[in-house]
């Protein structure tokens, strides 16, 4: 094995060797447990960071072993793939030192800590997937690894959260599964490839392969929360925070997202996908769902479902952008794979802070609570700001790209979309920030616990300010070598320009 | 090395295959259950290695043929071994030992039935490998009749009402079903004046009396593995036996006289059955499946789960026969029916082994009893799980490379209506496992107490557990085996 072959493998291991290690802990361990955890995080960080200087000077990373005669599990980092690695990897590692804090005290973290890795561990191989036979493989993995964790808290609430969670996924995996073995008996091996392996197939099969795109995406929109596939992941809010923050800003819905990401492009190719004239039912699909989920996201007091109405909306912007035939457009959605979770991550951190320091659940409940707890507010003002698309956050420049790429598109409409998405965006979210900050505090805080030297125990403060300091970063140096938004227009390059 | 190596090859497996277990099986007898308990670990390694040497030499040097004494087809007893019965031989040995490691320690604690549970577990594993490598219809009957009696043996080992009840239950269905299968060779003896598989293979032609003994024998054998809607002796007998006979059966027997269904469809009577025969073993099929699941799902009792869950993945193995009716198909849907049997074996004796260590620490048979389990059990839970998600079909499982080949059969075939019975199977299978985990999640009551168990009750389910999660990493292996001998020319899945 050489040492290309070997990265791939340490990457998954860095993760999987700690998640099964620490199932086997004893539950008081948790100084070993945090530092195995850490280790875990950091170790695959060095290699991540390996990795992407290879591939950005063009070195091949590609392993492969026969697991049915003809058919290969294959791990293959491309720049598309490092895109999503580096983003979970290094949410990994706050959303850890995160989850530390959160937890501390509460029973089953051995547990807890065990799937987290594993979910984090699927998360890695849906990205590394070198063809859909492995994708589908760590996409179900996905599913079964968060489902303790959606269920962690054992309550009713919970365990019917699990279960709805499950039901949605379960299915939407058993109907991807059904496109996915369709396609492999049309081609007989799916590999992954720039500009798509479909576009050779003889023209009285396109039929076929538009009924399997819609299996596919139907399959990948559940995680993606396409309206109406969406149903679960309000529902999911019951579990801890830092759970929701790995559902809805690394793990789970972006693995949706990038699944559509890979079907279109590298499956399909986005030529042969506009040719058959699958790209604009998509972009319809996603305008709805962006529309939609912020039209609920609007009606919501309590302030974790308002977050994930908001996920539901802001994940569509992805699935918008690949599907705006056109570099810029693509460009758009895959940087705001990346822009989504880091603000995504950062409110519900937040989110998070709030219920653990004060009891505040609700909206309603946050007058005056910037006072209270400033660095945390500070942090969630930036990230709503960038989820509205002020300047020069990070939801700008996805903003701007999408609009530049619809325009490019000759889809004008989109546009529409796009404006009345950040109007409703400023709805929901600048009522809460002038709650917190304008108006004064009404009453004692539901149920306050003060935590440590600072406003709250400082595992659970720091995480928040990176991410949000990340999230003005990327907005402000997006012409850096490793931005998101230049790593995006690598991949862009790579993809139309092969 | 390689002169070892050679030699090692060379040694006739297959005597040692058989003979290791019926030896095991007078020593116990003659020596007493202490005895049997002290020498079943080593035996049960014995057959396995033997089984392993077996599977080598056929991968070496393509299938082979034994005369029993010297005399062959069509007057003495004639062995054959290829990749199937390679496969069968190596999942049985497996399981028999880690089952035996179980139930090492679980006849410890309990003493019903711990005195026949050894030679009768020999004798159990010794006619199911004689009947894996008989190639005759006649010696296929008499393995297939002593793996009953044996196996209704092991049922009526608790001794209880219900547990008599069960046994004689499945004793009467053993018998009717080997009465209909004997019926068949009887007729197919006096037209065409042989037993062995593969001449019979060559004479048969299609007509009434083929059709006749095709109804005969696959009613009998559907009888015996339990087929929707002649399951009903399945249930009380796998879900009633003590737990290490449990695995056995629902993993292993039912295993045989699917693989004679198998062999003699595809060996002998490949010539004279017809697509709506074909199709009708698949709406049974279904029927298992979607019925068998649904009466999962409504089960009070772990066990039963378990239980009704193995009537409703025998509805898989039989979608083979519709899927392998068409052309494009027919490679696909065998690889897969095949790959499902060893799965499923791998899967569900972890599966019950499992529950019967959390049963044993809860003291309770009843599912709302499951509380507090994920935090005194884990090993077990999670082994459950691992089983479970092989069962549902998911990767990375065994069950998933099954569903897999099926699935692929199925579409290459053009015969979607199976895909959706399979994906609806999978997604029933998804609820009753869920339901088990979500009560063993719960928080333990108030006051609750388990008792402690011997750390070999979960490390021996989590082993087969690991099995089935290897089945899905490196299926290749398993398949390449399978290949050799395999009903069509040059084929691969």
């Amino acid at each position: 094995m050489t040492w290309n072959e070997a990265l791939l493998w340490l990457v998954l291991a860095s993760s999987l060797i700690t998640g099964l290690t620490i199932f086997f802990l004893p539950e008081e361990r948790h100084r070993l447990r945090s530092t195995l955890n850490l280790a875990g995080a950091f170790a695959k960080l060095a290699l991540i960071a390996i990795m992407l200087w290879g591939v950005l000077n063009e070195q091949q990373y590609e392993t492969r072993y026969a697991l049915l005669p003809g058919i290969d599990f294959a791990l293959r980092a491309d720049a598309l793939a490092m895109l999503f690695v580096t983003l979970s990897a290094v949410l990994w590692l706050f959303t850890t030192i995160y989850a530390i804090g959160y937890l501390e005290g509460s029973p089953h973290r051995s547990r807890f800590f065990g799937f987290f890795s594993l979910c984090v561990t699927s998360t890695m191989g849906i990205a590394f997937a070198g063809n859909l036979f492995t994708f589908f493989l760590f996409y179900e993995l996905l599913t079964l690894s968060t489902y303790p964790l959606v269920a962690h808290r054992g309550t009713d609430k919970a365990l019917r959260a699990g279960n709805i969670y499950l039901g949605y996924t379960l299915a939407g995996g058993a109907v991807l599964l059904i496109g996915v073995i369709w396609l492999y008996s049309l081609l007989g091996n799916v590999e992954f490839a720039h500009g798509g392996v479909l576009s050779g197939l003889v023209p009285e099969r396109h039929g076929e392969l538009i009924v399997i795109f819609v299996l596919l995406i139907a399959g990948l929109g559940v995680k993606a929360a396409l309206v109406p596939l969406h149903g679960w992941l309000p529902v999911a809010m019951v579990a801890p925070a830092p759970v929701s923050a790995l559902l809805h800003a690394v793990a789970v819905v972006k693995a949706g997202a990038f699944g559509i990401v890979r079907v279109v492009y590298d499956v399909y190719g986005i030529e042969f996908a506009a040719d058959l004239g699958l790209l604009l039912p998509l972009a319809i699909v996603a305008s709805i769902t962006i529309i939609y989920g912020s039209l609920r996201a609007l009606a919501q007091d309590d302030l974790k479902r308002r977050l994930a109405f908001s996920t539901v909306s802001q994940v569509s912007y992805i699935a918008l952008g690949v599907s705006l035939f056109g570099p810029i457009g693509t460009v758009g959605g895959l940087v705001h794979l990346v822009h989504q979770g880091i603000m995504k991550i950062t409110l519900f951190f937040c989110a998070g802070n709030l219920a653990e320091t004060l009891g505040i659940h609700k909206v309603s409940e946050m007058r005056g609570v910037g006072r209270r707890m400033p660095w945390t507010m500070a942090a969630f003002t930036v990230a709503a700001f960038g989820m509205i698309g002020v300047p020069p956050m990070a939801g700008f420049i996805s903003k701007w790209y999408l609009g530049l790429g619809a325009l490019n598109a000759q889809m004008p409409w989109v546009l529409g979309v796009l404006i009345a998405s950040s109007v409703l965006n400023a709805a929901y979210f600048l009522p809460i920030l002038y709650a917190a900050w304008f108006q004064p505090q009404r009453g004692p805080w539901p149920a306050e616990q003060p935590r440590g030297r600072f406003e709250t125990d400082w595992r659970l403060l720091l995480p928040p300010l990176v991410t949000a300091a990340l999230t003005l970063a990327v907005g402000l140096f997006a012409a850096t070598l490793f931005s998101p938004l230049e790593w995006a227009q690598l991949i862009m390059t790579r993809e139309y320009l092969r | 090395m390689s002169t070892v190596l050679s030699a090692l090859l060379a040694v006739n497996w297959i005597s040692w295959v058989i003979g290791l277990p019926l030896t095991y099986t007078i020593a116990a007898f003659l020596s007493g259950a202490r005895a049997g308990r002290m020498l079943a670990l080593p035996a049960l390694v014995l057959s396995l290695l033997a089984a392993v040497g077996l599977s080598a030499r056929v991968l070496a040097q393509g299938p082979q043929r034994h005369m029993v004494g010297g005399w062959g087809a069509p007057l003495g007893i004639e062995l054959y071994a290829d990749g199937l019965a390679c496969l069968m031989l190596l999942m049985t040995a497996a399981i028999g030992l880690f089952t035996g490691w179980y139930a090492r320690h679980y006849f410890a604690r309990q003493d019903t039935g711990a005195t026949y549970f050894w030679p009768l577990t020999g004798f159990l594993l010794g006619a199911m490998n004689a009947l894996y490598l008989s190639a005759d219809v006649f010696n296929l009957y008499v393995t297939l009749e002593l793996l009953g009696l044996a196996a209704v043996g092991l049922v009526a080992l608790t001794g209880g009402a219900a547990a008599l009840a069960a046994a004689l239950r499945y004793l009467l269905a053993a018998l009717a079903g080997s009465l209909m299968y004997l019926l068949g060779v009887a007729l197919l003896y006096g037209a065409h004046g042989t037993l062995a598989l593969a001449e019979l293979g060559a004479r048969l032609v299609p007509g009434p009396l083929a059709w006749t003994v095709i109804a005969l024998m696959t009613l009998g054998l559907a009888l015996k593995t339990a087929l929707f809607p002649l399951h009903f002796w399945l249930p009380p007998a796998h879900g009633g036996a003590a737990t290490p006979v449990s695995a056995l059966l629902s993993a292993l027997v039912i295993k045989a006289s699917f693989y004679l269904l198998l062999r003699l469809w595809f060996e002998v009577f490949a010539p004279a059955v017809t697509i709506p025969a074909a199709q009708l073993l698949g709406v049974l099929g279904a029927g298992a499946i979607l019925w068998g699941s649904w009466l999962a799902l409504c089960q009070q009792k772990v066990k039963m789960i378990v239980a009704y869950s193995t009537v409703a993945q025998i509805g898989y193995l039989f979608l083979l026969f519709p899927l392998a009716a068409y052309a494009p198909g027919v490679e696909s849907a065998w690889y897969g029916g095949v790959y499902q049997a060893v799965s499923h074996a791998f899967a569900k004796a972890a599966m019950f082994l499992a529950v019967g260590s959390m049963v044993l620490a809860a003291g309770r048979e009843d599912i709302d009893q499951l509380d507090g389990i994920s935090a005194r059990l884990p090993l077990s839970l999670f082994s459950f799980a691992l089983a479970g998600i092989s069962l549902m079909g998911l990767p990375p499982s065994g069950g998933f490379i099954a569903k897999w080949l099926l699935l692929k059969a199925a579409l290459a075939g053009g015969q979607w209506w199976w895909v959706v019975v399979m994906i609806l199977g999978g997604l029933l299978t998804a609820a009753y496992l869920f339901r088990v985990l979500r009560h063993a999640f719960l928080p333990a009551r108030r006051g609750k107490r388990f008792r402690a168990l011997p750390p070999a009750l979960e490390l021996s389910a989590f082993g087969l557990a690991l099995g089935s999660l290897a089945l899905g990493l490196w299926a290749s292996g398993p398949l390449a085996l399978l290949r050799v001998g395999a009903p069509f020319a040059g084929a691969s899945p």
